[in-house]
């Protein structure tokens, strides 16, 4: 005998992934959820995301890290209210779910922020599964990963709305055929947008900045 | 098994991938049994039927091997997952033509254009059970 369930499996997740982002759009918040391997710079590049768009947009930050909470102390440097979502409590997962973030953002007073940026653990496979409410993904790419990271990992590179190849300060001490990495980001999403950072050396943020800035008008204006 | 878990992906991904199949096999344990009507006793789940995309994070070997282990001791156990993988589908925004992806180029085959929208091939769904008889 068969019974027929068709369900997507991810179904919770994507069920409580909904009332965030009706929460959300409630509040005046706009969301974007950080992904990349570990160590790509999400960290570095929000603590200076972040320093360079306050005070004009007010700004949370929720971090999903395994066993620290350094990324969460370098963070809150930067004056925004940050959350850390210590992934071990919830089965050691390697990323951040809906209910996790719906759990999280009552930590925080949503009234008076406009953006919410997710820094989600570090890893391309599963953080790419799953909706956590957000209004734009971002993955973060270094020059010293491969540049075939995108072919490796394609739904990650296909479901963000814009990529930040991150450390290019870098480029005169590798081999690194910015070219291919570049063309394999659009050849599994062809009109992505793409900026070329350093974190450290804070380079090339200005469009990052911008483009911010211009998703958030959209959504909140 | 564990050797194909390597080979598909590098450092910190294999222990996160088993991680998570693991929870997605969880889940499908857990929609199964609860689709089971509550007046049947003594249950045998024998087959799963499951339809996996082709972009989805799933690698059917090792969502089989966490299968197994959380079947255990459930009217689930020893059942066989049966996973139809979904291929990649895009639909072009210029020329509205559909195109099967392979190898990884999301453009359109009819135009080239690069505006192309996912139809199928993100499935991570849970179709049926098949119960023994009897
Ligand atoms: N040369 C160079 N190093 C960078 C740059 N951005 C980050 N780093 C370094 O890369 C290392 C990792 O940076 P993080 O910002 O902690 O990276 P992350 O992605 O947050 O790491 P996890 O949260 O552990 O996944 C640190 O040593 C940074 O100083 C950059 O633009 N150039
Ligand atoms: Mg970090
Ligand atoms: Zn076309």
């Amino acid at each position: 005998m068969e019974i027929k369930i068709v369900r997507k499996v991810l179904d919770v997740n994507e069920k409580i992934a909904q009332e965030n982002r009706e929460m959300f759009s409630e509040q005046g918040v706009f969301v974007l959820n950080v992904m990349s391997s570990p160590g790509s710079g999400k960290t570095t590049i929000l603590e200076k995301t972040v320093s360079s768009i306050m005070p004009e947009i007010n700004c949370a930050v929720i971090v999903g890290d395994i066993c620290t909470t350094n990324d969460a102390d370098r963070l809150a440097r930067t004056g925004a209210p940050v959350v850390q979502v210590n992934t071990d409590e919830f089965g050691g997962d390697c990323h951040l779910a809906a209910h996790v973030i719906e759990n999280a953002t009552r930590n925080l007073d949503l009234d008076s922020v406009h953006l919410l940026i997710v820094e989600n653990v570090g890893n391309l496979v599963c953080p790419a599964e799953f909706d956590i409410g957000e209004d734009a993904r971002v993955v973060v790419l270094s020059v010293t990963e491969g540049e075939d990271k995108p072919l490796k990992y394609p739904l990650m590179f296909r479901v963000c709305d814009a990529a930040l190849l991150n450390k290019t300060d870098l480029f005169p001490h590798l081999d690194y055929n910015r070219e291919s990495a570049i063309d394999n980001i659009l050849q599994v999403h062809p009109d992505m947008p793409i900026f070329e950072i350093s974190a450290t050396k804070s380079e090339g943020f200005s469009p990052w900045i911008d483009w911010i800035k211009n998703r958030l008008r959209e959504k909140l204006n | 098994m564990s050797v194909k878990i390597w080979a598909a992906s590098d450092d910190f991904a294999p222990r996160c991938l088993k991680m998570h199949e693991m929870g997605i096999a969880m889940q499908i344990v857990e929609m199964s049994i609860a689709s089971i009507p509550e007046e049947m006793n003594n249950v045998q789940v024998e087959i799963i039927n499951l339809k996996v995309g082709k972009l989805a994070a799933v690698i059917p070997g090792s969502l089989r091997f966490c299968f197994d282990i959380v079947a255990k001791d459930t009217p689930l156990s020893g059942a066989k997952l049966h996973i139809e993988e979904i291929p990649v589908v895009v639909k072009c925004n210029e020329c509205n033509k559909e195109s099967v992806i392979k190898e990884l180029s999301f453009k359109c085959e009819a135009c080239s254009s690069g505006s192309t929208e996912i139809l199928s091939g993100r499935e991570l769904d849970i179709e049926s059970i098949e119960i023994a008889d009897g």
